[in-house]
């Protein structure tokens, strides 16, 4: 069974931005909403540079479908996270929420008011009938339904960013980091899916109040 | 009579409640609230003209191997030597 996830690797990612370009063209995504971009650390200090592809992570256990107030997300069975645009008020909590600042929102009115929550699909479309109009209107292209992987990541031209089930692409990383000897940082897994071996630290327990 | 009537009154005052939706969102693991969604699957491949891929529409099996050897496109050690 697939599980889709996305790969940044930093020491390929040369901050050309053509990921970013590939998902605006692809699925027509509004003027000022960016459901991928570059972040680029230490910019300037030589040796120290590093730049990485963010978008939605497509976490596994999503902190932006826990906080919704309607509930409008759901998980594909390919481990996708995407959301209702009918039922998505705009509120941003699930902006707040994301270690990633994937959520997106659209200037909807002259007044700067929010409109709905845009963020990447992983080119998997929404609840619309596949490949129709509405779907397209509402979250882009469905490439997952034409047998292809996110535009972004087959647009990478250094191969840098990768996308596909977390099984194949983690093993194209892993014989690439054995053969360069270095650079083995998965930025973002931990958060996004949580590495094996390392659970996620337990919650505290909850003290009696004091009176 | 009137007892019949007293204790029909308690009734429908008593029960009243137990037609009261629930307030609150129910969470429920592979469900939301939302529409349902279609599956990658459940598409027909892409003409050769559109570099569809090849499968068997609505067979998942046949699907996620036309999404595997896209992934493997992405492996330039394989792309390239092989």
């Amino acid at each position: 069974m697939a599980r889709m996830k996305f790969l940044c690797d930093a020491e390929r990612c040369i901050e050309c931005n053509g990921c970013v370009t590939a998902c605006k063209n692809e699925n027509e995504v509004p003027w000022g909403v960016n459901r991928r971009r570059v972040v680029t650390i230490n910019d300037g200090v030589v040796g120290a540079e590093k730049s990485i592809s963010v978008a939605c992570m497509h976490c596994s256990d999503a902190p932006c479908a826990a906080v919704c107030p309607v509930d409008c997300f759901y998980r594909t069975d390919d481990g996708v996270v995407l959301h209702d645009k009918d039922l998505c008020i705009g509120c941003g909590y699930c902006f707040y929420a994301c270690p990633f600042g994937a959520p997106q929102f659209p200037q909807a009115g002259a007044f700067g008011l929010r409109g709905k929550m845009d963020k990447c699909t992983f080119c998997a479309g929404g609840p619309e009938p596949d490949r129709s109009q509405a779907e397209f209107q509402k979250y882009g292209r469905n490439r997952l339904s034409e047998g292809k992987l996110p535009a972004c990541a087959e647009m990478c031209s250094t191969k840098a960013l990768l996308g596909g089930d977390g099984d194949v692409i983690a093993d194209i990383y892993r014989e690439r980091v054995t053969r360069r000897g270095r650079g083995a940082d998965l930025w973002g897994w931990s958060s996004a899916y949580g590495l094996p071996g390392q659970p996620k630290p337990a919650a505290p327990a909850p003290q009696p109040a004091k009176s | 009579m009137r007892a019949g009537f007293v204790l029909l009154a308690v009734l429908a005052v008593g029960l009243a409640a137990c037609g009261e939706r629930e307030q609150v969102v129910v969470y429920k693991q592979g469900k939301y609230q939302g529409k349902p969604d279609g599956r990658a699957w459940e598409s027909a491949p892409m003409s050769a003209e559109w570099r569809g891929g090849n499968w068997k529409q609505g067979d998942r099996t046949s699907w996620e191997e036309q999404i595997k050897n896209r992934q493997l496109a992405q492996h330039e050690h394989k792309r390239i030597y092989q």
